[in-house]
């Protein structure tokens, strides 16, 4: 990665003056330490802090939950039904959305909270350096949580299978296999081609179809992990550079233009979610 | 010779013509819908961020390549 925009500061070369220690942005996120077999990056660890301040906030919401809201109860009284109001729009059915919300919402939060920690000052300039291969690199101490591919591929697997389970469980197993291998349709023509003599040139259209649509299951895994991934990424990228060239004034309207990529980001990987659970769970189209 | 900082080049620049247009046609009918019916700004705006956001979606892939090329 030394093709990577490198940006040298002044205080480590007067530390140690042969040596100057180069900050590249990596596309990888750099390792901290090891738990066990478990390497730990400097992403992961910011998306436990993550996890930690999510909990704290819900937990001291959820444990006083009165029948007249109060205080902090009243905004989230206000974020779930304008949630369940954009999950109606979605969905089609407020049954269908209450059941998909949870995941909805929580990947929403996840991704939120994540996706907002990495604009924090630390993130990225506190760290420590390290000698590897024969320079001296800085390792930062915290990093985006969604920018590491790492966390963003779980997310998307977590989406996609969530949608598999749940047409597996409101539609039945026969049937969802259905959709993708077609073997009812091949089982028919036999039995209707003397009502209807097309079906023998219909039928293996749709089957076809069905096998193709195991690509797109793939394609959609790897176009959630992108977008996100490739979002954050590259506003990290370009604040640095901002920063790089001019650090006063320069990197505001950039600031602004990644606090709004961080929401509408988040925001469309919860709506997708959504759709692509709704998608899975329609019964019969004819 | 080293052609890697042209790839690069390449890879963002040709990647990215297609989705700005794309966005920009997305913004241009939204507009026109809007000034067709100004009291429906709200509704639109919210499929108008989706599709923007989709179709942005394709320079991101062109610029994770860009990044990775070596």
């Amino acid at each position: 990665m030394s093709e990577q925009a490198t940006i040298t500061t002044n205080s480590e070369i007067t530390e140690t003056p042969n040596a100057p220690v180069s900050h590249e942005a990596t596309l990888f996120a750099e390792p901290l330490g090891h738990i066990g077999s478990l390497t730990v990056t400097n992403s992961l660890l910011a998306s436990w802090i993550s996890v930690v301040i999510l909990v704290i906030f819900l937990l001291s919401v959820g444990k006083k939950v009165k029948k007249v809201p109060r205080g902090i109860q009243n905004i989230f009284e206000i974020i779930l039904e304008k949630a369940l109001e954009l999950a109606d729009s979605v969905t089609g059915s407020r049954k269908k959305s209450e059941k998909f919300l949870p995941i909805s919402l929580a990947l929403f939060l996840f991704i939120f909270v994540n996706n907002w920690m990495g604009l924090l000052p630390g993130m990225g300039t506190i760290g420590f350096n390290e000698v590897e291969g024969g320079h001296k690199l800085f390792i930062p101490l915290f990093r985006g949580g969604t920018a590491d591919i790492n966390t963003t591929l779980a997310l998307a697997l977590f989406a996609v299978v969530a949608s598999h389970i749940a047409g597996v469980l409101t539609v039945g197993a026969w049937n969802y296999f259905n959709k993708f291998v077609n073997i009812k349709l091949l089982l028919e023509i036999p039995g209707k081609i003397r009502k209807d003599f097309t079906i023998v040139l219909v039928n293996p259209i749709k089957i076809f179809v069905g096998l193709v649509e195991i690509i797109s299951e793939f394609a959609k895994m790897a176009s959630l992990t992108f977008r996100l991934f490739g979002n954050i990424f590259a506003g990290e990228v370009l604040l640095a550079s901002m920063m790089a060239l001019f650090a006063y004034i320069l990197p505001l309207p950039f600031m602004f233009l990644e606090m709004i990529v961080g929401i509408i980001q988040a925001l469309i990987f919860s709506i997708l979610a959504m759709v692509y659970m709704t998608i899975a769970t329609e019964e019969h189209e004819h | 010779m080293d052609m890697t900082m042209l790839a690069k080049a390449l890879a963002i620049g040709i990647g990215s013509i297609a989705p700005a247009f794309a966005i920009g046609k997305i913004g241009a009918k939204a507009m026109e819908s809007i000034g067709r019916n100004p009291e429906c700004a709200e509704k639109i705006l919210l499929p108008m961020l989706l599709a923007a956001a989709f179709a942005e979606a394709v320079a991101i892939y062109a610029l994770v390549i860009a990044f990775s090329i070596k």
